[in-house]
This record gives C-alpha cells, structure tokens and sequence, in this order.
C-alpha cells in the first residue's frame, strides 16, 4: 500500500514537472520575436547596431523570467518535492500507526 | 625608498587579502566535502551545512553559501583597497587608470538610467555588480555561487524592496496610501500584490538563471559520463573507466552558463535597481 502511494507520488511529480516546462514556450516566441524585429532594426539601420543589440539581450534576460520561473517548478518538482512528500507520508504512516488508526 | 618597500609590502598584503578568503573557502569545501561515491545517481544539493549556531528560537545554520560570499566580500575589499593603494592626482599607474575607469562607467551608468540626482547611488550599484557578478564567477573556482542559494538573492532583493519603499515614503504617508487605491479603488489588492511581485521577480530570475545552469551543466556531465561508459567501456583496464566524452563540452557550456549568464544577471539585477527605484522617488514639483 505504501509502495503503491510512492509511487503515485513519484510519478505525479514527474508528470508536474513536465507541465510546468509549457511556461517555456511563451519566452521562446517572445525572445523570437524581439530577435526578428532587431535583426530588421540592424538591417535597416547597421549603424546603430551596438545599441540594438544590448538593448535586445536586455530585453531577452528580462522575458527569461516567466520561463525560468516553469523551469524553477520543474526542477524543485522533480529533484526535491519526492524526497518531502515521501517523508510527509511516512510520518503520516508512523503517527496513524502509533494513534491505533487502522490503516486501509 | 623605505616607503617604496613599505608600498610594495602593504601591496603585497592586499593582494594576499583577494587571493586568501577565497583559497580558505575552497579549502573548507574540500575538507568538509564528504567522499560520496563516484558514480549512482545525479547528486544535485543545495548549500551545504558547515555548523549551527544554537540559538532560543531556532537554531541558526551557517551554510557554504553565507561563507562564500563572505569570502567574496572580503576579496571585493581587497580589489578596490588594491586598486586605489597609492593614487595620485596624475595617475601613473595601470591599477589606478582601472579604477577610474571603473568609477567613470559607474557613474555613467547610474546618471543615463537614473539622472544626474541620483549620483549617490553609484557606490550602491557598484557593489550590486561586483558582489553579483563575482559571487556567479566563484563558481569557476569550484566554489558553491552564492547567487544559487535563493536566500542570498532574497536578502538582496529585499535591500532593494526596503529602498523602493522608502524613497516612496517620502512622497507622504498619504499619498504612498493613495498610491495603492489608483486608477480606481478595485485595482488595491492588484497593486499590493504588484508590490510585493518586484523583490521576488527580481530574486527568482536572478536565481533561477543561476541555479539552472549549474543543473543543467551537472545533467549533462553525468549524462556525457553514461554515453562514455557506454561507447568506450570495451577499453582494456583502467582506461575504459575514464570518461573521455566529458572533455570538451562542460567547458563550452560553463562558458555560456557561468560567465556569461552571471555576469548579465549580475547587470540585469543592477539595471532593474536603479530603474525601481528611480521611479519610486516621488517628482519634484
């Protein structure tokens, strides 16, 4: 019973972590787009090339975030938050046993 | 020429000041790094506890990351004291043109994203920049980066929180209330919210970007470890066990995610400071 519980926990952590990585599409064409439009600036302007592209990876770093945010989730989901519920559970296990609860 | 001698001693001790804090933390690290076995498994932890303070209410753990940026602090010391021993009104030495230069980009920083007012900032947003960026690069060292343990960026996010605020302030009481209640009262919880969403914006990019890269950069050691085992094990001896494919691209990766990637967090996380609180100070009528 115990194992089974693990593992539904294991495995719900894994499947949370693959849907927290979807934040990483809206950085993707973000960053796409603010790449498309400096290369047309570049283009039409090659002198003011060094100010574009500061500005451009400035901008870049800041719509990292909401990315980098899914990619936070992910990471904790997957190399953290098993080994805390596990231990929650266990306690939960221990305490029902030592209160006499009958477990099913 | 005794105090030429005397210079070049009080140079020495300086320099010895950079070098040391650094050396005594990566000495620390290697003496306290428990022998865990080579390969099984991924090994990603986060800082490691040297000692507890035992305190009444809870005790109080000193972990690598505290010690690290102590160190780097205390070898920030030493660069700028190295940097500025025996200036001159004409500079004639390479350090000091350096440290002009320093000072000089600073404050032209400061006073394009913030106006000439705010010039008193600069030494702030310097040590920002400094303390972020080298705290990043100390991972080159194979120290633990500070900036990948959330708590340090935290404490730094919330200094800059605690300034927005009290620049604010200074409009009034009254009108950092009003503030809140405008366009029009409905938006009050959204705009608390909003408050309090900068400090852990500005926390989380900077240590999200941080703390992946060395994630990723340990996935794919440990995977190019596997691939090597795999392709190269048929190798009699002990030279099936060195793993030859991880040569090369941890390198060109630490490049991008160490150097790079601190360095423009570092800068990003200076940029956003002055730009908040630049906006935070109320106008002059």
């Amino acid at each position: 019973m115990l194992q089974i519980a693990i593992g539904i926990i294991l495995g719900c952590c894994a499947i949370g972590a693959g849907i927290a990585l979807v934040a990483g599409i809206g950085p993707g064409i973000g960053e796409g787009q603010a790449v498309a439009k400096a290369c047309e600036a570049v283009g039409r302007q090659p002198e003011s090339r060094s100010a574009v592209t500061s500005t451009l990876i400035l901008g870049c770093a800041l719509a990292e975030t909401t990315g980098l945010y899914g990619l936070i989730i992910g990471i904790l989901l997957i190399f953290v938050a098993p080994g805390s519920f596990v231990n929650i559970l266990k306690n939960a296990v221990e305490w029902a046993v030592s209160k006499g609860i009958p477990l099913q | 020429m005794e105090s030429k001698s005397r210079s070049r001693l009080v140079d020495f001790l300086l320099l010895l000041l950079i070098i040391l804090p650094l050396v005594a933390a990566m000495v620390l690290k290697v003496c306290t790094t428990p022998d865990a076995p080579l390969s099984e498994g991924v090994q990603i932890s986060g800082a490691q506890i040297y000692f507890t303070i035992p305190l009444p209410l809870q005790d109080l753990p000193i972990t690598e990351a505290q010690i690290n940026s102590w160190a780097v602090m205390l070898s920030i010391l030493g660069i700028c004291l190295y940097l500025t021993h025996g200036i001159k009104v004409v500079p004639d030495s390479k350090r000091q043109l350096a440290a002009e230069w320093i000072v000089e980009k600073v404050t032209g920083l400061v006073s394009d994203n913030m106006g000439k007012k705010f010039l008193g900032f600069a030494p702030f947003v310097a040590g920002i920049l400094a303390l972020s960026a080298l705290s990043s690069l100390s991972s080159l060292l194979g120290l633990f980066p500070p900036t990948s343990d959330m708590n340090v960026v935290v404490g730094w996010a919330i200094l800059v929180f605690i300034l927005i605020t009290h620049y604010k302030l200074q409009g009034g009481l009254w009108n950092y209330i009003k503030g809140f209640f405008s366009p029009i009262p409905f938006f009050a919880p959204l705009n608390i919210i909003g408050e309090f969403a900068t400090p852990i914006s500005m926390a989380f990019r900077h240590y999200g970007n941080v703390m992946s890269g060395m994630v990723i950069s340990v996935l794919i050691a440990f995977a190019l470890r596997n691939l090597s085992v795999m392709v190269l094990g048929w190798l009699p001896g002990f030279l099936g066990q060195i793993p030859f494919l991880q040569i090369g691209l941890p390198a060109v990766l630490s490049l991008y995610f160490d150097i790079f990637s601190g360095c423009m967090q570092a800068f990003i996380f200076a940029m956003l400071t002055m730009m908040n609180i630049a906006t935070a100070v109320p106008e002059e009528e």
